[in-house]
C-alpha cells in the first residue's frame, strides 16, 4: 500500500543531496539545500535556548535564588526568549520547511532569486554570530528590551541590535523571495485555487514579515543609536517617550506571532486530510482566514500595552480589534476538526503532532480573551498568566506544527523513514512533559505571580515545582525525538517516494528529490486534497 | 543558460518577477522610512516650537540645492534606461555615471552640513528635532550611498556586454530603486527644512 | 472566591474583574469541550478500522451554512467578552469624590510613597479602608510596574509621567505590591505592602504617625513656596485680572480650550507638561511665550506646584 505513484526509485545517489564537499553546502543555489541548512541552523538554537529553558526551571524549584544570582538568571530568560524568538521559531519553518517546500508545492525548479536566496542564509549566518559576539556582555532586558532599561544597560546591547537587524535582513529578504515565487512561478494549471493551503500560509506569512519587519530594524536601529548617538527618543530626560519604543516594537513584535503560526497552521492543513483520507474542510475559508489573520494581525500591537499608560479609547479600540483576530482562527480549528468527520483516520507521528497542535492551540487560543479583555488583562498582564498563554500558542501551536512537518516530510527530505514506535514514546513525553511544565503557569498567574521573576514568594512555590517536573519530561521527550531524527537519517529505512499516499506535488518526486526537482515541470489539473472515496 | 535561472521559463517572466522583487523591496523600504517618519510626526505634534526654532537652523539654501541634484539625478536615471532600452549602452553608461556623480555631490553637500553643523556644537543628542534630523538623512545618506553601489555594478554590467536592449532588467530595477531613494528625500526636505 | 485558583478580592471592583474571569472562563469552558470533545470524539470514532484497508470516506469539502455559523457565532460573542471587559475597565477609572491620594515612585528597587500632608514612607503604604483611593505613580529611572493583585489592577511607572492608578480597598488587611515591568537586577525584590486600616486606625496614623518621616511641610506649602520662588506669579494671577497667562485659581480639573479648537482638561498631568513643556500645548487665545522649567525645576518640585495648584478651587 505504502509507495504510491510518482517517479520510480527512491533516493538513487540520494538526489540533491548527492553533490558533496562544503562548498557545495556553503554556496549552493538549491532551495533544498539552503531550507536545510536553516533547519539545521534553528534546531541548534533551539536545543540551546530549551537549555536555559531548564536551567530557569532549575532555579524556580527554589523560590530564594540558589544556584544562580538573581542577575544570571535574569540574563538567562532574555537569552532563552531572543533566541527561541529570533534564531528559532520566526526562521524555522518559514525558511526552512518553506524553503524547500514551496517551489515543489507549486511545481517549479526553484525559488525566484536562488542568490538572494543564499544570501539570505549568510545574512542570517551573520546576525547570529554577532548576537553570539553580545554574550561577551550579556542582557538581562528581556527579549522585548524595552527602554529606558535597554538604552541604560552596561551590556552588549548595541552589538546585539545590530545582530537583530541583520536576522531581520534576511527575514525581509526571505519574505520578498517567497512572494514573487508564489506570485510567478506555480506550474501551468496552477491556479491560486489549487495552491496547497501551505503555501496560503507561507503567502500570508510572507506579507507580514516584509511590511513588519523594517519597523523593528528601524527600532533596533534607533536604540542603538540612543545608546551610541545619545538620541533621545526614547529617553525622557531629553523629552523622549519611553513607551513610544513598546509601540514601534510591538508593531512588529504582534503581527510576528503570526509569521510563527500561519506556516504551522499550513502543515496542519496538510497533514489532516492526507491522515484522514479525506478532502479539506473548507478550502476557501482556511486560504482566505490566513490573509485575514495577516491583515487584523496588523492592527492589534496595542494589547501588549494596556497598562503602559495609553489612553482608554486607544485602549479600548485596541481590544475591541483584538478579538477579532480571533474569529479567522476559530474557523481554521472548526473546518480542521469538521475534516476529521467520517474520516478514515491513522494515527502515525504526522497526524498525531498535527492533532496536538489543534488541541494545545485551542487551549492556547481561548486563553487569550483574558488577555484581549480590558480589565482581566490589566489583572493577568506581566504575570504567568501570560508565559502560559505564549508557551501554549507558541509551543503547543507553532512547535508541534513543526514537529508535524519534520515527521510529515522527513522521508522527503531525506530518503529515510523514522521509526514510528519511537516516534510516538518521544510524541507522548512531549505532550504530558508540555501540560505539566504550562498549565500550571496559567494557576500562577491567576494568583499573582509575576514574571520575569528570578525569586519569588513561599505562596507560589507548588506551582513551580510542579512546572520544573514537568520541564525534565518535556526535555526527555524532545532529547528522544532528536535521537530518533539521528538514528533516521543513519539507519532509517529507505523511503518511497510517497509513503503517506499525498496528493500535493512534492510527493511526486523522489525522496530525496533530484536537484532540479521534476524532470519535466508538471500541468496541474486539479487541487492536491481530492481525497475521499466516493462523493459526499 | 544555467540550471538555475531561478526557474524562471523565459526573459519575459523573469522581468516580471524582477519587478515584483523590487516593488515588494521597496515597500519594505517605505515602512523602515515610515517609522523614523512616525517618530518626527510624534515629537512634532509634542514640541511643535522646538521643532520651529531648530528648523531654521538648517541651511535651506544647500537643502533646496541638495533637492535639485537629486531631481536632476532621477531624470538622468530615465534618460538611461532609455538609453539601453534602444541598445546604446555607452549612452547608458554615460547617463548611469552622471547619476553616481550627482550622488556624490549629494553626500558631498551632506557632509559639508553635518560638518557646519558639528562646528557650531549641535550633534544627534543636541534635542529631539537634531536626533530627528540626524538619523533621518542620516539612513537616507546611508541608502545613497548604497544606490550609487547598486549603479556602479550595473555600470560594470554594461561594460561586460551583459546588456542591450533585449535585457536591460538590472538597469530598470536599480532606476526604481534610485527614485524611491529621490522620493524620500522629496519627503524629507519638506519636513525637516521648510515646515515651520 | 477562595480557592486554589484565586483568592479573595479585596474591593468591590475586583469582585466584578472576578466575575468577568468565571464568565470568560465558562465561554471558554464551553467551547473548549466543544472542540476538543469532537475532536477526540471524531478521532476515535473514525479511526481506521481494517489495517491496510481505509474506510469509505466521503469527498465532502464544505458547508457555506458551517462557515456562516462559526464565523458568526465566535463574532458574537467576542463582542460580549470585549463589551463587558471595557466596562468593568472603565468603571475602574472612574474618579471618586474624597479620593485619598498617594503618590507612589518607582525607583530601582524601592517604591518611594509620598502623602500630600508631606509623609513619606518606603515600601509601605497606608490607607483607609471604604474610601477610594488615587495613587500617582511615576518613576524616577527605567520603567517599574505597581502591581496589586489582590484587586486585580496594575499600572506601569514610567519616568517623566505620571499615571494614575484608582482603588476602592473594602477590607482591612495587608496586600503586596509587585513591581511588573522588568527592571534590573532587583526585580523580583522589589516588593512593597499595602496596608489598609479600618477608618479609625486610619485616623489615628494621620494624626499621630507611624514610623514614616516627619516634620515635611506638605506638599500644597512647599509647591506654593516654590511657585513664588520661582516667578511664576509675574506673569499668572491667581484670581483677579490676568496677567499674561490664564489664572490659576479653579484651573484644575477644568476643561481648557486650545489653540487649534482642541480642549483638555487640566488632571495632573496638563499642569505638570504646562510647566515642563509649555509649549506642547497652547491655551485658545494666550501667546506662547511661557518658558520651560524642565531643567530649573526638579521633578518632585514640578510634582508639589502642581499640588498647590490642585488646592486653588
Amino acid at each position: 500500500m505504502e509507495g504510491g505513484g510518482g517517479i520510480a526509485g527512491n533516493g538513487i545517489g540520494r538526489g540533491y543531496l548527492a553533490e558533496r564537499g562544503w562548498r557545495s553546502w556553503a554556496f549552493t543555489l538549491d532551495h533544498k539545500r539552503i531550507g536545510a541548512m536553516y533547519l539545521w541552523t534553528t534546531t541548534v538554537f533551539f536545543l540551546i535556548g530549551g537549555v536555559f529553558a531548564l536551567l530557569l526551571r532549575l532555579e524556580l524549584l527554589s523560590p530564594q535564588a540558589k544556584y544562580f544570582s538573581n542577575h544570571t538568571y535574569n540574563v538567562f530568560f532574555t537569552l532563552h526568549g531572543a533566541m527561541m524568538i529570533f534564531l528559532f521559531i520566526i526562521p524555522a519553518i518559514p525558511s526552512g520547511l518553506g524553503n524547500f517546500l514551496i517551489p515543489l508545492h507549486i511545481g517549479a525548479r526553484d525559488v525566484a532569486f536562488p542568490r538572494l536566496n543564499l544570501a539570505s542564509y549568510w545574512v542570517f549566518a551573520a546576525g547570529f554570530l554577532v548576537i553570539i559576539g553580545s554574550l561577551v556582555a550579556p542582557m538581562d532586558t528581556g527579549w522585548t528590551f524595552y527602554t529606558p532599561y535597554s538604552a541604560k544597560s552596561a551590556a552588549a546591547v548595541t552589538t546585539l541590535s545590530f545582530g537583530i537587524f541583520l536576522i531581520g535582513m534576511s527575514s525581509i529578504l526571505t519574505g520578498l523571495n517567497f512572494i514573487v515565487t508564489i506570485h510567478k512561478l506555480r506550474a501551468p494549471g496552477m491556479t491560486w485555487h489549487r495552491l496547497p493551503l501551505f503555501i496560503w500560509g507561507m503567502y500570508a506569512t510572507s506579507i507580514i514579515q516584509v511590511i513588519a519587519t523594517p519597523v523593528v530594524g528601524v527600532t533596533f536601529l534607533l536604540l542603538a543609536a540612543e545608546r551610541v548617538l545619545g538620541v533621545g527618543f526614547f529617553d525622557p530626560s531629553k523629552g523622549g517617550d519611553p513607551v513610544l519604543f513598546q509601540h514601534f516594537f510591538w508593531f512588529y513584535s504582534h503581527p510576528v506571532v503570526y509569521v510563527m503560526i500561519l506556516p504551522a497552521m499550513g502543515i496542519v492543513s496538510e497533514v489532516i486530510p492526507v491522515f484522514s483520507r479525506k478532502p479539506i474542510f473548507g478550502y476557501s475559508a482556511i486560504a482566505y482566514s490566513s490573509l485575514a489573520i495577516a491583515f487584523i494581525g496588523f492592527l492589534v500591537w496595542g494589547h501588549h500595552m494596556f497598562t503602559s499608560g495609553m489612553s482608554p479609547l486607544a485602549n479600548a479600540i485596541f481590544s475591541f480589534l483584538t478579538f477579532f483576530v480571533a474569529v479567522p482562527t476559530a474557523v481554521k480549528v472548526f473546518n480542521w476538526i469538521a475534516t476529521l468527520y467520517k474520516g478514515s483516520i491513522t494515527f502515525e507521528s504526522p497526524m498525531l503532532y498535527a492533532l496536538t497542535f489543534i488541541f494545545l492551540f485551542i487551549v492556547g487560543g481561548l486563553t487569550g480573551p483574558f488577555l484581549g479583555a480590558l480589565a482581566t488583562n490589566v489583572q493577568l498582564h506581566d504575570t504567568y498568566f501570560v508565559v502560559a498563554h505564549f508557551h501554549y500558542t507558541m509551543m503547543g501551536g507553532t512547535v508541534m506544527g513543526l514537529f508535524a512537518g519534520l515527521h510529515y516530510w522527513f522521508p522527503k527530505m531525506t530518503g529515510k523513514m523514522l521509526n514510528e514506535k519511537v516516534a510516538r514514546a518521544a510524541w507522548a513525553l512531549i505532550f504530558l512533559g508540555f501540560n505539566v511544565t504550562f498549565f500550571t503557569m496559567f494557576v500562577a498567574g491567576t494568583r499573582g505571580m509575576p514574571r520575569r521573576y528570578a525569586e519569588y514568594l513561599p505562596k507560589f512555590h507548588t506551582e513551580n515545582v510542579i512546572s520544573s517536573i514537568g520541564s525534565a519530561v518535556l526535555a526527555a521527550g524532545i532529547l528522544v525525538m532528536c535521537w530518533n531524527f539521528v538514528q533516521g537519517l543513519r539507519k532509517g529505512a529507505s523511503a518511497p517516494a510517497n509513503p503517506w499516499r499525498a496528493l500535493s506535488l512534492e510527493w511526486r518526486t523522489a525522496s530525496p528529490p533530484e536537484t532540479e526537482n521534476f524532470e519535466e515541470i508538471p500541468v496541474v489539473t486539479e487541487w492536491p486534497y481530492g481525497y475521499g472515496t466516493r462523493k459526499a | 543558460m544555467s540550471g538555475h535561472s531561478g526557474g524562471h521559463a523565459d526573459r519575459a517572466a523573469s522581468f516580471e518577477a524582477a519587478k515584483l522583487g523590487v516593488w515588494t523591496f521597496l515597500a519594505t523600504e517605505v515602512l523602515l522610512f515610515g517609522a523614523l517618519f512616525t517618530a518626527y510626526t510624534v515629537y512634532r505634534i509634542q514640541y511643535p516650537e522646538m521643532f520651529r526654532a531648530e528648523h531654521l537652523k538648517l541651511d535651506r539654501v544647500l537643502g533646496a540645492g541638495n533637492t535639485v541634484v537629486l531631481i536632476t539625478s532621477s531624470l538622468l536615471v530615465v534618460l538611461g534606461v532609455d538609453a539601453i532600452k534602444r541598445g546604446m549602452t555607452r549612452r547608458f553608461e554615460a547617463f548611469f555615471g552622471a547619476t553616481i556623480l550627482l550622488g556624490a555631490v549629494f553626500l558631498c553637500v551632506k557632509y559639508v552640513e553635518y560638518a557646519a553643523k558639528f562646528h557650531h556644537g549641535i550633534y544627534p543628542r543636541t534635542n529631539l528635532f537634531f536626533s530627528i534630523y540626524f538619523t533621518l538623512t542620516g539612513l537616507h545618506g546611508i541608502h545613497v550611498l548604497l544606490g550609487m553601489g547598486v549603479l556602479s555594478y550595473v555600470i560594470v554590467l554594461s561594460r561586460r556586454g551583459r546588456l542591450s536592449a533585449e535585457y536591460h532588467t538590472p538597469a530598470e530595477m536599480s532606476g526604481l530603486y534610485w527614485h524611491f531613494v529621490d522620493l524620500v528625500w522629496i519627503y524629507l526636505f519638506p519636513l525637516l527644512y521648510l515646515v515651520g | 472566591m477562595g480557592s486554589v485558583f484565586s483568592f479573595g478580592a479585596a474591593s468591590g471592583q475586583a469582585g466584578r474583574v472576578d466575575a468577568l474571569f468565571v464568565l470568560i472562563a465558562a465561554i471558554g469552558g464551553f467551547f473548549f469541550l466543544l472542540t476538543q470533545g469532537m475532536l477526540i470524539y471524531f478521532a476515535v470514532k473514525y479511526r481506521r478500522r481494517l489495517p491496510g484497508r481505509d474506510n469509505e470516506t466521503p469527498a465532502i469539502t464544505g458547508s457555506r451554512l458551517l462557515e456562516t455559523l462559526w464565523i458568526l457565532v465566535p463574532s458574537i460573542v467576542v463582542v460580549v467578552i470585549f463589551y463587558y471587559g471595557w466596562r468593568v475597565y472603565t468603571d475602574q477609572r472612574i474618579p471618586a469624590a474624597g479620593e485619598t491620594e498617594v503618590h507612589v515612585t518607582g525607583r530601582q528597587w524601592m517604591y518611594e510613597v509620598k502623602y500630600p500632608d508631606g509623609r513619606t514612607a518606603a515600601n509601605e503604604i497606608r490607607v483607609p479602608a471604604g474610601k477610594p483611593v488615587k495613587f500617582l505613580l511615576t518613576a524616577a529611572d527605567v520603567l517599574h510596574g505597581f502591581y496589586l493583585p489582590d484587586f486585580r489592577v496594575k499600572m506601569d511607572m514610567i519616568p517623566g509621567r505620571v499615571t494614575v492608578l484608582r482603588v476602592q480597598p473594602e477590607r482591612p488587611g495587608r496586600y503586596p505590591i509587585y513591581c511588573t515591568v522588568y527592571c534590573g537586577t532587583g526585580h523580583s525584590n522589589m516588593l512593597g505592602e499595602l496596608v489598609v486600616m479600618p477608618p479609625r486606625e486610619y485616623a489615628e496614623w494621620v494624626e499621630h504617625g507611624g514610623r514614616e518621616e516627619r516634620g515635611r511641610e506638605p506638599l500644597a506649602v512647599r509647591g506654593e513656596r516654590i511657585m513664588k520662588r520661582a516667578g511664576c506669579l509675574n506673569c499668572h494671577a491667581v484670581e483677579g485680572k490676568e496677567k499674561i497667562g490664564p489664572n490659576l485659581r479653579g484651573l484644575y480639573g477644568s476643561k481648557v480650550p486650545l489653540e487649534g479648537g482642541k480642549s483638555a482638561t487640566a488632571d495632573e498631568e496638563y499642569l505638570r507638561e504646562s510647566i515642563t513643556d509649555p509649549g506642547a500645548r497652547i491655551v485658545k487665545g494666550y501667546p506662547n511665550v511661557m518658558p520651560t522649567f524642565r531643567t530649573s525645576m526638579p521633578p518632585e518640585d514640578v510634582e508639589a506646584v502642581v499640588e498647590y495648584l490642585k488646592t486653588l478651587k
